[in-house]
C-alpha cells in the first residue's frame, strides 16, 4: 500500500485552514452586517411585509324625505377577485368557476390574458355585485377553488325608474381632475364622492370617514392576525325638505313627457318635490357603468343627465306676466289701465298679435292675468319700459342662481338696457320690450326661479332661498362632524329670505285673478279642482332654437305654469315646465295633480292630528230577550261611544321611497297617536242612558 | 492489517459536533414547516439521520482501501447511474433530477456519485508520485469532468458546482504548478462566455440578480431579498422559535431547505447564526486534523475532498443567504431538509471514520 512518507504536505493543509478561517469571517461579515448594523432597517422591512393597513370603509349616509322615509339606502355588496397565486389549476377551473358566477369561460379567460402582465399577486377583479347564489357558491369551493376571494363593499341603492334621481344625484369614485382642487385634498384616489345633486353638494355630511385595520398578512396577503383597529365612522342621515307622496305625485304627472316640476313652500324655501323628464337610473352608476350606457345617457338629445328645474332656461312666456303685473300695480300704473284688444295691437311700427284671434275687448289688469290678454301687457310693457321691468325681475331673483342647495344652477337671463351693450354692444330696441312683456324675447328662466319670484308675489313679497335640506339640521350635523365652534361659510347668492313689501291689495288682486285662470273661462279652467283653493297662471312660450331653424321647422311650445294653494298668502307653490306641451293649459293639469296631492295630504294630516279621546253620541233601539229568549219589550237609548281613527287602514303612507324594499328600522320621526288609540271594534261601549222603553204588551 | 480497529479510535467528538448540528436542523425544519403544506418533514428529516448514521458506522468498518483499490468499477457505476436519471429521472421544476425509488423515495444520484469522485481522485493522487503534468490534469478532468457534465446537463448547474472544489482541492494538494493553474485560467476565461450563452434564461437571471436584488423585488431578486430582510429582522438575539415573521408569513421562499439558514438566523439571532457557524467550524477543523494524521495519502486526499465539498456547501450557502452570492440551489449540509443530501454528509463522514480508525494500522 502507500507509504507513510508520501503524506500531504502539512504546509499545504495549514493554508487550506487558514482559508477556511478567511471564508468563515467573511460569513461572519456578513451576519453582523444584516444582523447587526442593518437591523433596524431589516426590521422595517420585514414590518412593512406583514403589516398592511387594510381600510375599513364607512358606509354612506342615508337620505330620508321630510317625515323620515328612507329614499337612499346602502346595501351589502360583494365582488369576486381572482387571487392567481393561490391558483394551481386555473385553466382546468374556469369552466367550474363561469358556471358558479353566471360568466363566460371565454370573458375569464380574456381577464386572465388581460392581466397577464401584471404581477401575479394582483388580484383580478372577476364580477362585481354579485348574487346570493353566487356568493354561496365561491363560499361552498373555498377548498376546491382557493383563488377565489370575495370582498365586501357598501354600495348606493337609489329607488328605481329615475325617482327623484336628479335631485339626489350619484356617486362615483373621485377623478385625477377634482383630486387636485384644494376642496377635494384630503381625499384618496378610488374614493367613493357625490358626482351631482344632494350627493355632490353634502358629499362632505353623507361621505362618513374610512377606519383602518392594522392586520398582520402572510406573504399571500391573507390576514393571519390583528393589531389594532380605527373603527369607521359612518356619514350622516341627511333630511331632505322633499315630501315623498308629493313628489310621487309630481313624478306621476310628468311620467313620459318632458319637462319638470317644482313645489316649494313659498314661506320657508322648502322644497317639496322636484322631478326633471327624462330621467335616468342611478342605480346603474353604483357598480359600474358601461361606456356605451354612459354615452347613451351624455348624448340623449333629451338630455336625461339635465336636472331641468334648475338646469332648463327657457322663455317663460305669459307666466311673466304677473311679474309685469306686480311691477305694474306698484308703479301704479296698471290698476287703472283699460285696453281694448281687437286680437293685436301695433307698437312702434310693428304689429304684435294677441294670442286670442277675435281680441279680449275691454280688459283691465284681473281680466288680462285671468285670460292672458297679450295685448293688455303689450300696453303695459310700453308704459313701463325695460327699465322699470327689469328692475322688478331682477329684484324677484330673475336673470340670476336661486341659491339653491345643488349644484351647477344656471343663471337663465333678464335683459336690460346694459345686458344688451354688455353682452351685444348693441342699443336696446324698444320693440324688444314688447316681447319682454308677454315673457318672450331674450327672457329666459328656470323652473326654480319662477317658484320663486311667483310665490314671493303672492305672499306679499317673501323672497325666500330654496333649499332641499333643513339648514338646522345640516348645521348640527356640521358641527357634530367639524366641531362645535363651526360656522357655516357664508353662502354666496341671495340671502336666506328678503322682503320686498308689495302693497297686500295689489297682491290680493292678482291672486283673485289667479283663481279666475283656473275657473270656469279661465285659460286653464279644465284644471279646477273642486273644493280646493287652487289659483295659478298659464304660459306657453314659443321656442326657437338654432337646430329648429336649421332644419326649418316649427318647434311646439313649451307649456308652462305656477300654481299656488290656497290663493290667499299661499303655502305651496307649483312650477310645471311642460316642454312641447303646445299650451299652459296642459302643464296646469300636471300642476293640478300635486296640488291635489298636497291638500289631499293636509286634509287628511288635520284629521289625524285631531288628538285627545273623542266620543260620538249615538241612539238606538234594541229590545233585550226575556225568560224564554223571546224579545217583549222594545227599548231605546243614548251611547256615548268613543271613537278613535274610523279608517286605521285607508290611508298607509309609505315608508320609504318606490322602489326601495324599506329595511328594519327606519328612524322614525314622528310619533303617530292613530296606532295606538283603540278602534271601535275593539271598544265596549259605555252603558246606555236609556231613555225612554215601552212594552209590547 | 491485522490489527484490531476500536470504535475507541472513532472520532466521536466530530461526531457530536454533526449530531448538534443535525439537532438544529431538524428543529428549524420543525419551525419553517409547521402549519403549511410540508408539516411533519421534521420527522422524515430525523429518519434520514438515522439512516445516515447506521450507513455511517457500517462503512466506517470497511476498509476503505479496499474500497479505493474497487474505485473503478464504483466509479463507472456512478456514471451509469446519472445516465439513467436522463432517461427514467423524475422532472420537477424544469430538471431531471431524480430518480423514483420503491416505497415513494426519490434519490438524487448526483450527491453521492460526488463522493465517488473524491474517491476516484483521492486514488489518482495517491498513486501519482510525481509532478503533476498536463496528460494527469486531463484524466482528471475525465474522472471529474464526465460526471460533472452529466449532472450540468440535467439541468443542476448547483450541484454541478459542488464537484469542482474537490477537484481543484486535489489538484493544489496534489501539487498543480502556478504555469499550468495561469493556463487552465486562461482557458476558462475563454470558455465561459460560450457557456454563458448555453445557459437557460434563470440560471442567467439568479446569477445576476444577486447584485442588485431591489431590481425586482418580486421575480428572481425576490428570494435574496426576502433572504437578506429575514436575516437582518432577526437582529442580535432572534425572533424565537415559531415567531419570525419572514418565515412564518411564507415570504422567505424555501425556508425548510435552501433557505433553512436565513430562517434559522431570523428566530435565532445573530447569536444563533454564529453558533451555528462555529459548529461548522469546528468539523471542518476536525477533518483537516484527521486528514493530518491519517495513514496513508489516499487517506488524506478522501478527508480533504470532503472538506472542500463541505467548505463549498457553507460558503455559497451562508453566502445566499446573506446576500454575497447569487441563488444556485445548493443547500446547507445538515440544516437544509433534504434526504439525498443527509445521506452525502454521513457517507463522507463514514469513510473519513474510517480513514481516522486506521490512523495507527501499519
Amino acid at each position: 500500500m502507500f507509504g507513510r512518507e508520501d503524506k500531504v504536505p502539512q504546509g499545504k493543509l495549514t493554508a487550506v485552514q487558514y482559508g477556511i478561517l478567511a471564508i468563515f469571517l467573511v460569513l461572519t461579515f456578513g451576519l453582523w452586517r444584516l444582523q447587526v448594523a442593518g437591523a433596524e432597517r431589516y426590521e422595517a422591512q420585514a414590518e412593512r411585509n406583514t403589516i398592511r393597513n387594510v381600510p375599513i370603509l364607512a358606509p354612506r349616509g342615508k337620505i330620508v324625505d321630510r317625515e323620515g322615509r328612507l329614499i337612499v339606502d346602502n346595501y351589502p355588496s360583494f365582488s369576486v377577485l381572482l387571487l392567481r397565486e393561490q391558483a394551481r389549476e386555473l385553466s382546468a377551473h374556469v369552466p367550474m368557476i363561469a358556471g358558479g358566477l353566471h360568466m363566460d369561460p371565454e370573458e375569464i379567460r380574456a381577464d386572465i390574458r388581460r392581466a397577464a402582465g401584471e404581477p401575479a399577486y394582483e388580484p383580478i377583479l372577476l364580477k362585481d355585485d354579485i348574487t346570493p347564489d353566487e356568493l354561496a357558491f365561491v363560499e361552498a369551493h373555498r377548498s376546491e377553488l382557493p383563488e377565489l376571494e370575495t370582498i365586501m363593499v357598501h354600495r348606493r341603492l337609489y329607488p328605481k325608474n329615475g325617482f327623484l334621481s336628479h335631485l339626489i344625484g350619484y356617486v362615483g369614485e373621485v377623478s385625477d381632475q377634482d383630486l387636485n382642487t384644494p376642496q377635494f385634498e384630503l381625499y384618496q384616489p378610488g374614493d367613493i364622492v357625490g358626482k351631482s345633486g344632494v350627493e355632490e353638494y353634502y358629499n362632505d355630511l353623507l361621505m362618513g370617514k374610512d377606519g383602518s385595520r392594522r392586520a398582520i398578512v402572510n406573504s399571500t396577503g391573507k390576514e393571519v392576525g390583528r393589531l389594532s383597529e380605527t373603527p369607521a365612522v359612518p356619514g350622516k342621515t341627511l333630511k331632505l325638505t322633499i315630501d315623498i307622496d308629493l313628489q310621487m305625485a309630481a313624478e306621476e304627472a310628468l311620467q313620459g313627457k318632458n319637462g319638470a316640476i317644482v313645489a316649494m313652500n313659498p314661506h320657508t324655501g322648502e322644497i317639496l318635490a322636484m322631478a326633471s323628464r327624462p330621467t335616468f337610473d342611478p342605480n346603474d352608476f353604483a357598480v359600474r357603468i358601461s361606456r356605451d350606457e354612459w354615452n347613451k345617457l351624455v348624448t340623449d338629445p333629451d338630455k336625461p343627465m339635465m336636472n331641468k328645474a334648475i338646469q332648463a332656461q327657457l322663455a317663460p312666456g305669459s307666466t311673466f306676466k304677473i311679474i309685469m303685473s306686480i311691477a305694474g300695480m306698484q308703479e301704479g300704473i296698471a290698476q287703472n289701465m283699460h285696453v281694448f284688444c281687437p286680437g293685436g295691437a301695433t307698437f312702434y311700427g310693428r304689429f304684435f298679435k294677441c294670442w286670442q284671434k277675435g281680441g279680449h275687448g275691454t280688459v283691465d289688469i284681473s281680466a288680462a292675468i285671468t285670460h292672458s290678454c297679450d295685448v293688455f301687457f303689450y300696453t303695459l310693457g310700453e308704459r313701463l319700459g325695460i327699465g322699470k321691468i327689469s328692475q322688478y325681475a331682477t329684484e324677484l331673483g330673475l336673470g340670476q342662481r336661486s341659491g339653491i342647495d345643488l349644484p351647477d344652477e344656471v343663471t337663465g337671463v333678464m335683459p336690460s338696457e346694459e345686458w344688451k351693450i354688455k353682452n351685444f354692444r348693441q342699443k336696446w330696441y324698444a320693440g324688444e320690450t314688447i316681447s319682454v312683456a308677454i315673457g318672450q324675447g331674450a327672457v329666459a328662466v328656470t323652473p326654480i326661479q319662477l317658484a320663486r319670484a311667483i310665490g314671493a308675489i303672492t305672499t306679499g313679497g317673501h323672497l325666500v332661498r330654496p333649499h332641499v335640506t333643513f339648514p338646522d339640521q345640516v348645521n348640527d350635523l356640521r358641527k357634530d362632524l367639524y366641531g362645535a365652534d363651526y360656522k357655516p361659510a357664508s353662502l354666496s347668492g341671495p340671502p336666506a329670505a328678503q322682503e320686498l313689501n308689495f302693497d297686500p291689495a295689489n297682491v290680493d288682486l292678482i291672486t283673485q285673478a289667479m283663481v279666475g285662470v283656473v275657473g270656469p273661462g279661465g285659460t286653464a279652467g279644465a284644471s279646477h279642482l273642486e273644493g280646493i283653493d287652487f289659483a295659478g297662471k298659464t304660459g306657453s312660450a314659443q321656442q326657437v332654437s338654432n337646430e329648429a331653424i336649421k332644419r326649418g321647422i316649427k318647434e311646439k311650445d313649451n307649456g308652462w305654469f305656477v300654481g299656488i294653494t290656497p290663493h290667499n298668502n299661499p303655502d305651496l307653490v307649483v312650477t310645471v315646465l311642460f316642454q312641447e306641451g303646445e299650451h299652459g293649459a296642459l302643464a296646469a293639469r300636471l300642476a293640478a295633480q300635486v296640488v291635489k296631492a298636497y291638500v289631499d295630504k293636509q286634509r287628511l294630516r288635520q284629521q289625524k292630528t285631531a288628538t285627545g279621546p273623542s266620543t260620538v253620541e249615538m241612539a238606538a233601539l234594541w229590545s233585550d230577550p226575556d225568560e224564554q229568549g223571546h224579545a217583549t219589550e222594545m227599548r231605546g237609548g243614548r251611547f256615548i261611544v268613543p271613537v278613535g281613527d274610523s279608517h286605521p287602514h285607508r290611508f298607509v303612507p309609505l315608508k320609504s321611497a318606490p322602489g326601495i324594499t324599506p329595511p328594519a328600522p327606519v328612524p322614525a320621526p314622528s310619533h303617530r297617536p292613530r296606532d295606538e288609540r283603540p278602534t271601535v271594534a275593539q271598544e265596549v261601549p259605555a252603558l246606555p242612558e236609556e231613555f225612554f222603553s215601552w212594552s209590547a204588551a | 492489517m491485522s490489527r484490531y480497529v476500536s470504535f475507541r479510535d472513532f472520532d466521536w467528538l466530530l461526531f457530536a459536533y454533526v449530531i448538534a448540528l443535525c439537532g438544529l436542523g431538524v428543529m428549524q425544519v420543525y419551525s419553517s414547516t409547521a402549519g403549511t403544506k410540508f408539516s411533519g418533514f421534521h420527522v422524515k428529516q430525523m429518519y434520514w439521520i438515522l439512516a445516515g448514521v447506521g450507513m455511517m458506522f457500517v462503512l466506517s468498518l470497511i476498509n476503505y482501501v479496499a474500497l479505493l483499490e474497487n474505485i473503478h468499477w464504483v466509479w463507472i457505476g456512478g456514471v451509469f447511474s446519472l445516465m439513467a436519471v436522463m432517461v427514467v429521472g423524475q422532472r420537477y421544476l424544469g430538471a431531471k433530477r431524480w430518480i423514483r425509488l420503491p416505497g415513494g423515495l426519490h434519490f438524487q444520484p448526483s450527491e453521492w456519485v460526488k463522493l465517488i469522485v473524491i474517491l476516484a481522485m483521492a486514488k489518482f493522487f495517491a498513486e501519482l508520485r510525481r509532478e503533476v503534468s498536463w496528460s494527469d490534469i486531463v484524466k482528471i478532468g475525465l474522472i471529474g469532468g464526465v460526471p460533472c457534465l452529466l449532472v450540468l446537463v440535467e439541468p443542476d448547474l448547483g450541484t454541478a458546482l459542488t464537484y469542482t472544489p474537490a477537484i481543484f482541492l486535489a489538484l493544489f494538494l496534489g501539487g498543480i504548478r502556478a504555469k499550468q493553474v495561469a493556463v487552465l485560467l486562461i482557458a476558462f476565461c475563454l470558455v465561459a462566455p460560450l457557456a454563458w450563452h448555453h445557459m437557460k434564461a434563470y440560471q442567467k437571471a439568479r446569477l445576476t440578480s444577486f447584485i442588485h436584488p431591489e431590481d425586482d423585488p418580486q421575480g428572481s431578486g425576490y428570494q435574496v431579498e426576502q433572504s437578506k430582510i429575514a436575516v437582518g429582522s432577526g437582529g442580535i438575539w432572534g425572533k424565537g422559535l415559531r415567531k419570525g415573521s419572514q418565515t412564518q408569513g411564507a415570504f422567505l421562499p424555501f425556508a425548510y431547505t435552501d433557505f433553512a439558514f436565513s430562517a434559522f438566523s431570523e428566530e435565532h439571532g445573530f447569536v444563533g447564526a454564529l453558533l451555528v457557524l462555529l459548529l461548522y467550524f469546528m468539523v471542518l477543523m476536525r477533518l483537516i486534523s484527521n486528514a493530518q494524521t491519517a495513514p496513508d495519502r489516499a487517506g488524506a486526499f478522501v478527508i480533504m475532498g470532503v472538506v472542500a465539498v463541505l467548505a463549498f456547501h457553507i460558503l455559497v450557502n451562508i453566502g445566499m443567504v446573506v446576500g454575497f452570492m447569487p441563488v444556485t440551489g445548493i443547500p446547507l449540509p445538515l440544516l437544509s431538509y433534504g434526504g439525498s443530501s443527509v445521506l452525502f454528509t454521513f457517507l463522507s463522514l463514514g469513510i473519513v471514520q474510517n480513514i481516522r480508525m486506521r490512523r495507527f494500522v501499519n
